[in-house]
């Protein structure tokens, strides 16, 4: 199954822009940013593939100089009981994505919540508001860069 | 400022009635403009911390806006802080209706990704508890969606059940609570024969009681008008939103991780996944009832078929040695020494597991650099997932509903909050 992923993925979208490795019988694709969508559209709507349900979708914060944060979709196919991973990269400065939540509405919350920890926003989304951090907050709290103890007075406590 | 001039007169109008003692004042278009209702919060209907912003025309949910992270503990950070050990108590509280099952779960992604195994006998053991824990939290489920509308017996009744299964976690786990059971290649310890017998006399026993509330319910008009047809949500919605667990079955999916995918011992044992085709709260109800049933099948089976042996494999750099070893062999100390201090060095890469827990699937997706804690822990937790359904599930419905809906979406907000 992985192998005929891999080669569907890569006849419609190009040699070069899927990256595919294996750990533990669980593929991963990496994909370029600009293309996600397309990708999760065609991986939905496939009529062999079909990968109809995003069991979830999360940020990763690599805290390298290039392609510093990524976002991790887990897809699963109800149908064919698999799974398969798709991960984008995007920059350290002005982190960007386009949403997901055309292909996948319960990408809408996963997506805030990548937003509220690690900053990482999603052009088109419908609502993209913090979802566990107060609105007025600056930080991301899963950055690297964020202290496991937390910014003394980033979190303005109610005045006497 | 007509239009002020107009609210004073209301409002003195209403106080005039106040004080003058009438209760039957009236206004000609009181219903005309929508109403904000805040709903949590604390409310004791909202089963924890979940706040809740339903705009109201009159007595109907024109929309709804959850609003959740007022439990939030920073748990995938901390994890990036600690050892793959260290984490295995804040699993307990994730999910604290379940907490045995979160455990399980944990340490089955940790396993996948290390590539190894734990032992048969470890292996349905933890069956067994992830099964006890699904019905202690479909029994609190029962007990909660009752008294949300109104029948406070069979909250007693299922807490009674509920306290005999502490009394079986202190004796597996030996905490009631937050029991921290299982380990990275096993469990903390075995199980003795008497524990093994208080089960099988409380499985046993358990589908009387059950059968003891759906005579209550079953054809109750009261809980069935408050139910039947309550909250639906159709099955593309549920598929697209990323609903799981009962709440789907009841949409008429038969997904269950368990069959799926199988992991532990699951493809051994013999059991039916309960599908139900209303998508409304009455089926989540029926699923969960039947699902009770298939898990007393299961642990009866567990119970029969376990084999003996140990409960912890044998992998000395990853798996925690004994207690009792620790103090008398110097290998063992100094596996001890390095796996508590530095961690069990897990290969580079990443994995993502995911297990059938009560309330849907329940997924642990990490990234691991190679060192003793792991770089990305990300917890796919069911309670997140299926709160996003709310909206749609409560558009249209009365006011009342709104209570019977959230008990049957049966949401834990330390798993939704993490």
């Amino acid at each position: 199954m992985n192998a005929r992923i891999v080669e569907a993925l890569k006849t419609r979208f190009g040699e070069k822009a899927i990256e595919a490795s294996e750990f533990r019988g669980e593929l991963t694709l990496v994909v370029p940013g600009e293309s996600i969508v397309e990708v999760c559209r065609f991986l939905r709507d496939d009529p062999v593939f079909k990968f109809d349900f995003l069991a979830d979708l999360s940020g990763l914060d690599m805290f390298t100089p290039a392609k510093r944060f990524a976002a991790v979709y887990n897809l699963y196919s109800l149908s064919n009981k698999h799974r398969i991973r798709l991960k984008v990269f995007t920059e350290e400065e002005d982190p960007k994505l386009p949403t997901v939540t055309g292909v996948w509405g319960t990408a809408n919350w996963h997506e805030r919540e990548t937003y509220d920890m690690f900053g990482i926003v999603f052009e088109g989304h419908p609502d993209l508001r913090r979802v566990y951090m107060p609105d007025e907050f600056e930080h991301h709290p899963l950055r690297k860069d964020f202290p496991l103890m937390g910014i003394p007075g980033s979190l303005p406590l109610p005045k006497k | 400022m007509e239009q002020r001039t107009e609210e004073v007169s209301r409002k003195s109008r209403i106080l005039q009635a106040l004080e003058d003692q009438h209760t039957s004042v009236s206004f000609e278009d009181a219903l005309e403009n929508d109403m904000i209702l805040n709903m949590g919060p604390q409310h004791p209907a909202t089963h924890g911390v979940l706040r809740l912003l339903i705009r109201l025309d009159g007595e109907t949910v024109v929309g709804c806006v959850p609003e959740i992270g007022y439990l939030h503990r920073g748990y995938e950070k901390l994890a990036e802080n600690c050892t793959f050990h260290e984490f295995i108590p804040h699993t307990d509280r994730l999910d604290y209706l379940s907490p045995l099952s979160n455990n399980t779960a944990y340490v089955l992604a940790v396993e996948k990704l290390l590539g190894i195994e734990a032992p048969p006998r470890a292996q349905y053991l933890r069956v067994m508890i992830s099964e006890l824990a699904r019905i202690s939290s479909h029994l609190m489920f029962l007990g909660s969606l009752a008294m949300d509308v109104g029948a406070l017996t069979v909250w007693m009744w299922s807490f009674r059940e509920r306290e005999k299964q502490y009394d079986l976690f202190e004796n597996i786990a030996g905490a009631r609570f937050t029991t921290s059971y299982t380990r990275i290649g096993g469990l903390a310890q075995d199980v003795s024969p008497e524990t093994l017998a208080m089960v099988k006399t409380f499985v046993d026993e358990l589908p009387g009681h059950i059968l003891e509330c759906e005579k209550l319910l079953n054809t109750n008009r009261i809980f069935l008008e408050r139910t039947d047809g309550i909250g639906v949500i159709s099955t593309g919605q549920a598929i697209d939103l990323g609903f799981t667990g009962p709440g789907l079955r009841a949409c008429g999916v038969g997904h269950d991780l368990r069959k799926a995918n199988p992991y532990l011992v699951y493809k051994d044992l013999d059991f039916d996944v309960p599908v139900y085709t209303g998508g409304d709260a009455l089926a989540r109800y029926y699923v969960r009832m039947d699902e009770m049933r298939e898990s007393v099948k299961l642990i009866q089976q567990v119970l029969q078929k376990m084999p003996a042996g140990d409960v912890h494999a044998f992998k000395p750099k990853k798996v925690l040695p004994r207690k009792e070893q620790v103090y008398t062999k110097m290998e063992e100390l100094i596996h001890d020494f390095m796996i508590v201090n530095f961690g069990i060095e897990p290969p580079v890469g990443e994995i993502y597991s995911a297990v059938e827990a009560p309330k849907g699937e329940l997924g642990f997706y990490i990234y691991s650099n190679g060192e003793g804690s792991p770089w990305r822990l990300k917890i796919r937790s069911p309670s997140f997932v299926n709160l996003q359904t709310l909206p749609i599930m409560m558009k249209g419905c009365m006011i009342s509903d709104v209570v019977a809906i959230i008990g049957s979406l049966d949401p834990v907000m330390g798993e939704a909050d993490k």
